[in-house]
This record gives C-alpha cells, sequence and structure tokens, in this order.
C-alpha cells in the first residue's frame, strides 16, 4: 500500500525537500523583507512593523546617500569588469596559446588567490596600502615613484579596491575561458589558416566570436559578485574615507545593523534585489540572442 | 491523483508554518539550568549561574582574574563572554531583538547605545539595588551618573570614565623652543612648526575616520563655542563656531597629519604617535598607556600628557562615562545579578580596577586615595583633574546616534580633505535637523 503511494507519487516526494527547503530559506526571507520594506520598523525611533505604504521607497529617492552609494556601486562593478574581463581573457588566450612544460601548474597557480579568504585578503592588502608604512609605497619610493594614498584618498580608494578585486578574482574568468578554448572546434581555425588569416584576425573573427557565449557566462557571474561585493569594502574601508567607497550593499548594512532602521533597510535591500535581477535577466536574454 | 496535486501546496505551507513556529514554540532555554536555590547563610544565590557579557578592554582585563573571589564568596558563577566594541553592540541588540536572550549582566556605553536601549525597555532600572547605603551610591562622581540616567532610569553604573586631553612630545617642542600649547592657536603654530614632512615628523595627528572621529572633534567644538544643537533641538552644525571648528580640525589633519588619516581611528593614530612620527594628538585619557607604556611605545619616556587647549569659549573638554555595567530587563537572576554589579562596582574593587588595572574609574573616594592614583602618570592625572567640569557628553545625545555620527563625520572629512566644508556643513546640518525632528 505504502509503496504503491510512493511509486505513484515519486515525482511530487522526491524534490519535496528540496522544495521545502528553497521556500523556507529563500522565499520566505524575501517575501518578509519585502513586507518589511513597506514598514517603518526601527528600534533607534521605536517604531513596530506596522505598515506604513511606500514611504521608505520615497524617502530612499531623495536620499543623496542613496544615490552616492548606487554610484559607487555601479563604478566599482563597471572597472572590475572591464579590467578582469580583459586580463582574464588575454591570460587565457597566453596560456593557451602552445604547449610547454609547466602549463597544468601554471593553471593551478591560478586558483591560489580565489582560495583565500576574502577577509583575510582584505586584512593583507589593507597593511600594503598603508601609506606611510606600507610595503607597496615603499615599493613606489624605492622606485622612485610618487607615493599614492591608495584606499585612503576619496578619488583612489575605489580604483584601489578594484585592485584587490581583480587580483583575487581574474583567475576565475581565465579559468572559465581556459575551459571554453578547449572545447572549440578546430575546423574552422585550420580554415581561417588555409585562408592565410594573421592571428589577430583569426583572434578577432574566429576565436572571440565563438568564445562569446563563455565569456558572457564569466562576466555575468562576475557581475553578479562585483555588484555584491562587501567582504573586502567592508574590511579594508567600511565605506570610508567619508562616504566615498559606500556601496549599496554597505549603506544597507550600516541602516540595518548601525542605524536599527530596518524598514529602510529592507526597501534598500528590495531595490539592490531589483538592480541585480533586472541586469541578470537582461544578460541572460541578450546571450540567447547572442547564440542564435 | 489529482486531489494530490491540489493538497501538496498546502502541505508546503503547512510545513512553511510550522518550521516558522517551531523555535517560538520551544521552551526557552534555562540559564544554565538551575532554579533559585535554597538560600543557604550568606549565600542566599548559591549554585546560580550569570552570563555576561562585556568588550574586550582593560576594565574586562582587571576584573576577570578577580572574579573567583566573587564566585567563592557568594556562590554564584560566572560566565564572561568578551568581544569587540562593534560586535559587542550587535550581539546585544540581536539578542534582545530577539526575545529571550539569557543575558544577565551587560557592558554598556552609556552614550552610544542607552537611548537605543532604554527605549526598547531592555535596562532593569537599578536604582533600587544601588540604595544600598553599605555601598554609598553617591560616592560616584555627580556628572558620571548622569550620563548613564536616560529618561529618570538608572542604566548602568559607571565603570569606565574619560576625558580628551592633550599629548605631546617634551623632546620636539623643547628642540623647537615652544612651551606645552595652552590655546588651540598656539596647538596650530605648534603643530605648523614642529611638522618635518621630509623625515616624516607630522605636527599633529587624531582620528580621521568619519564615525570615530566625531567624539575627539567635540572637544574642538565646544572649546570654539559651538554645541551640537541647542536648547530648542535646533542643529547648529553650520554656526560660525561649528564652521571655525570643522575648519580648525580639518585643516589641523590636511596640513600637518600624515598621509592616510582618514583612514585612522585611535588605533592607527596611536601607532603613528607611539612610532615617534607625531608631535601633537588630541584623544582620549583612557588610552594613555598605549603611549606611555615602554612595551608599547617608542617615545613613552618623551610623552607628556595635558588639559585640552583653550578656544574662544575656554578650554571645554568632554568628561563622560565611556562604559557602564547594566543589567538585562530579562534576567531571570536578578537578585544576583544585582549582587554582581554592586561587587563589581564596589569601593574595593574599583580600588584594584583603578590603583592596580589603571582603569579610571567614577568613584570620587577612590580618586581621593593615593592608592586610587597610584598607577598613573603625574601630569595624566592633573589633565584629568583639570577636566572634572567637562561636558557630560562627547557626541549628541539623541537615540539615533551612529547616524547622527556618520552625518556629522562626513562635513569634518570633506574639511580634513580640503573640499567645500561649508556646503558640507550645511548639509549635514539639514540632515541632522531632520533627525532631531524624527525624535520628537
Amino acid at each position: 500500500m505504502i509503496s504503491r503511494f510512493f511509486d505513484r507519487h515519486q515525482r511530487w516526494l522526491f524534490p519535496a525537500p528540496a522544495v521545502i527547503f528553497i521556500l523556507l530559506m529563500m522565499i520566505f526571507p524575501l517575501g518578509f523583507t519585502l513586507w518589511n520594506s513597506f514598514s517603518g520598523w526601527s528600534l533607534t525611533a521605536g517604531r513596530p512593523n506596522t505598515f506604513i505604504g511606500p514611504q521608505n521607497y520615497i524617502d530612499i529617492m531623495r536620499d543623496a546617500r542613496f544615490w552616492n552609494a548606487v554610484l559607487n556601486t555601479f563604478y566599482f562593478t563597471a572597472l572590475a569588469m572591464v579590467v578582469e574581463l580583459t586580463l582574464g581573457v588575454a591570460m587565457a588566450l597566453l596560456i593557451d596559446a602552445r604547449d610547454y612544460p609547466g602549463k597544468r601548474i601554471v593553471t593551478s597557480l591560478l586558483l591560489l588567490p580565489m582560495m583565500a579568504t576574502p577577509v583575510a585578503v582584505a586584512m593583507v592588502w589593507l597593511l600594503m596600502f598603508e601609506p606611510t608604512a606600507g610595503v607597496i609605497n615603499f615599493v613606489f619610493g624605492e622606485l622612485g615613484l610618487p607615493k599614492q594614498l591608495w584606499i585612503a584618498g576619496s578619488s583612489s580608494v575605489i580604483p584601489s579596491l578594484v585592485l584587490v578585486d581583480v587580483w583575487e578574482w581574474t583567475p576565475l574568468i581565465t579559468l572559465i575561458v581556459l575551459a571554453g578554448l578547449a572545447g572549440l572546434p578546430s575546423e574552422p581555425f585550420e580554415a581561417a589558416r588555409v585562408d592565410g588569416a594573421s592571428y589577430w584576425q583569426m583572434l578577432r573573427r574566429v576565436t572571440l566570436p565563438m568564445l562569446l557565449p563563455t565569456i558572457s557566462v564569466a562576466g555575468l557571474l562576475r557581475f553578479i559578485d562585483c555588484i555584491k561585493t562587501f567582504d573586502i569594502i567592508y574590511g579594508m574601508t567600511g565605506g570610508g574615507p567619508g562616504f566615498s567607497s559606500e556601496t549599496l550593499n554597505i549603506y544597507t548594512y550600516n541602516q540595518a545593523f548601525y542605524y536599527f532602521n530596518f524598514g529602510y533597510a529592507s526597501a534598500l535591500l528590495v531595490i539592490f534585489f531589483a538592480i541585480v535581477s533586472g541586469v541578470s535577466l537582461l544578460v541572460a536574454y541578450s546571450r540567447r540572442q547572442l547564440e542564435v | 491523483m489529482k486531489h494530490w496535486r491540489k493538497l501538496l501546496p498546502l502541505l508546503l505551507l503547512l510545513s512553511l508554518v510550522a518550521g516558522c513556529a517551531a523555535p517560538v514554540a520551544a521552551p526557552s532555554a534555562p540559564a544554565g539550568g538551575e532554579a533559585a536555590a535554597p538560600a543557604a547563610g550568606a549565600q542566599p544565590y548559591a549554585g546560580t549561574t550569570l552570563r555576561l557579557v562585556g568588550a574586550n578592554h582593560p576594565w574586562q582585563e582587571a576584573i576577570t582574574p578577580m572574579l573567583a573571589e566573587f564566585e567563592a564568596a557568594t556562590g554564584i558563577k560566572v560566565n564572561f563572554e568578551a568581544l569587540g566594541e562593534d560586535q559587542l553592540n550587535q550581539k546585544l541588540t540581536t539578542e534582545f531583538t530577539a526575545g529571550n536572550s539569557d543575558i544577565d549582566v551587560f557592558m554598556q556605553r552609556p552614550l552610544q547605545e542607552a537611548r537605543v536601549m532604554q527605549l526598547n525597555g531592555w535596562y532593569e532600572d537599578l536604582t533600587n539595588c544601588v540604595s544600598d547605603p553599605a555601598y554609598d551610591f553617591a560616592d560616584f562622581a555627580d556628572g558620571a551618573v548622569g550620563t548613564t540616567t536616560v529618561n529618570g532610569v538608572l542604566t548602568g553604573v559607571p565603570i569606565v570614565t574619560e576625558q580628551e586631553v592633550l599629548y605631546y612630545r617634551k623632546d620636539l617642542l623643547e628642540a623647537a623652543g615652544l612651551s606645552v600649547p595652552t590655546t588651540l592657536d598656539e596647538l596650530k603654530a605648534a603643530a605648523e612648526a614642529l611638522t618635518d614632512k621630509n623625515n616624516e615628523i607630522y605636527g599633529f595627528v587624531a582620528r580621521g575616520q568619519r564615525s570615530p572621529l566625531v567624539t575627539q572633534f567635540s572637544s574642538f567644538l565646544y572649546s570654539m563655542g559651538g554645541d551640537w544643537f541647542d536648547e530648542n533641538r535646533q542643529a547648529t552644525i553650520n554656526t560660525p563656531e561649528a564652521l571655525a571648528a570643522i575648519d580648525l580640525y580639518g585643516t589641523l589633519l590636511r596640513e600637518y597629519g600624515p598621509p592616510g588619516v582618514l583612514n585612522m581611528s585611535w588605533p592607527q593614530a596611536v601607532a603613528i604617535f607611539a612610532q615617534g612620527n607625531a608631535a601633537l594628538y588630541t584623544d582620549a585619557s583612557s588610552i594613555y598607556s598605549n603611549m606611555l607604556d615602554p612595551e608599547k611605545s617608542a617615545v613613552a619616556d618623551k610623552t607628556g600628557v595635558a588639559k585640552f587647549p583653550a578656544g574662544p569659549a575656554g578650554s571645554i573638554m568632554y568628561n563622560v562615562t565611556s562604559w557602564g555595567l547594566a543589567m538585562h530587563s530579562g534576567s531571570k537572576h536578578k537578585e544576583a545579578a544585582c549582587e554582581f554589579i554592586k561587587w563589581a562596582t564596589s569601593k574595593d574593587i574599583v580600588l584594584k580596577t583603578q590603583g592596580e588595572g589603571a582603569v579610571p574609574g567614577a568613584r570620587e573616594s577612590v580618586w581621593a586615595d593615593p592608592a586610587g592614583a597610584a598607577a598613573f602618570p603625574a601630569d595624566w592625572v592633573e589633565a584629568v583633574a583639570a577636566s572634572a567640569n567637562g561636558r557630560g557628553y562627547d557626541r549628541p545625545l539623541v537615540t539615533a546616534v551612529t547616524q547622527a555620527r556618520d552625518i556629522i563625520g562626513g562635513a569634518v572629512v570633506v574639511s580634513i580633505e580640503g573640499g567645500d566644508y561649508v556646503a558640507a556643513a550645511n548639509d549635514a546640518n539639514t540632515q541632522f535637523q531632520a533627525l532631531l525632528d524624527s525624535e520628537q
């Protein structure tokens, strides 16, 4: 009897644990956050989470710190992605260019930065960036280059943070692109060679177009990671100097866990969620167009 | 088959509800599993376990070795969890917000969090607890008690007090033929004269990080004649006095400060001073050992301490209770917790934490006792005594104090960077006013 029940309903029963898990751990928090975003819940103002309509969203649109955070988020993401994609693809092409002894060791070495804990990475770079005693400025001084403020200057802080992100995550792009390169058919290359195409012509007209789907996947992964970067920024600057590296994530964190304005922070999160899913859908859609 | 399809969402929903309800329905974990032990002679609370949550702080280091004495005398077991300051605040808030926390006693920063916590009803009023004549609560300095009293509720017993003082390098001042600055004008002149950037000697150092700098900026603001807001709760961040203070603080750090000052809170600023790279430094009196202890500082024998320099309004520094010992309103062992608080802040113990542990307390009798001041350098004691009439707050007295600090600190950062600080201060004033209005 029971076994018949299982047989008949296994297509429901087997996925059930996963469905319940997703409901509990993802859909419920999402719904709860959405509800909170329409509430005035704040410990500092002593307000419970009662419905106040779209007031939080109206306030956010007038909040200069929010727009500053949006700008910082996109500046960081755009800069990091351009550098990482360019360097990552270039490194993959270099590694893949020909066979040489130790090629596998090089690929394994690439994994090392990615294995480090981001907060530990942040601490190490924090010491290296230190303007007076840090090793980077020491080397700059020895080479006769002007010493920089790095993360202590409001205009240099985001490029400096991008540098750390590039150091840690460019290898991810390289590895994905290497895998993509290995899967390319050899016929188009042979045909191009027979036609007398130069290396650059082959790169531009054969390799890169065929790699585009792979690169766009790598780019999408990095985009989602970059836009929600929290650990290295929180660990190194906390959003400073002033507010010049305060991204949406950091601002939301401050609103929630330093100011205890849970309603306002939830509204920020909902906006953030909309931005991330919007761009992700856009990329996924355009990728489908590419493949056709 | 068809029915099942309809039932499934219902089932999922049920399991969801059950999953959410479970933690609420579960019985709250007993705090160590002890019921009120039967009274046994002088140990009415023997067998009770108290949960204490506090900060990694010299006071915690001084009191921890003495806990065994308390445990032996009362039979109460004390578990002390020490965390970093930010983590402490987050742990307390999270546990208290979630409800049924079994924290009994905790260290609080009265100026930073007492208003929020009082508003949310997390404090047990200690007025009755400290009324015992033998304990002598009147011995605590009025200003210190005033700081921990919020809306008539005694939120905590003061355990650490601090004032803003000036640390200076005796040798550098002497070599330049200068005396110790007693006014802010002299401070600026000395900072300029002592700055030698080629040799990495900076005339002045202080906190430059947005939020941490606010408390140490406060004495500059007060001494220039400013304040955070007036008696009508009108923000005064952009008055001429406040602008002068913002300009002065920014100029000192921009022109005579070390590079990277915008990322400095006190640990980084202390490091610069203790390595011998700075001549003048204004910060809290409580961190003096970082500069005066030969084990921590390369300039220990060359460092002096002086009263905060005077501005047009005089020398008005802050003089505050930086830490208090508080009881959680949800504690299940309030009598035992009260016993502990009274013991930890009794004359005998404060004489030890202050006299031997060098943690400046708030008991006047201990300060009057030579043994109570023995652990401190003579010029430090003098500077602290001269600060007795300072203001009882080093940040605006509002509930959303972190937010207020970010708003005000943001304007000071603009000044340090050499930006349009007047516009920034006007902007900050508007935002701060909105915050003040929202709290009325």
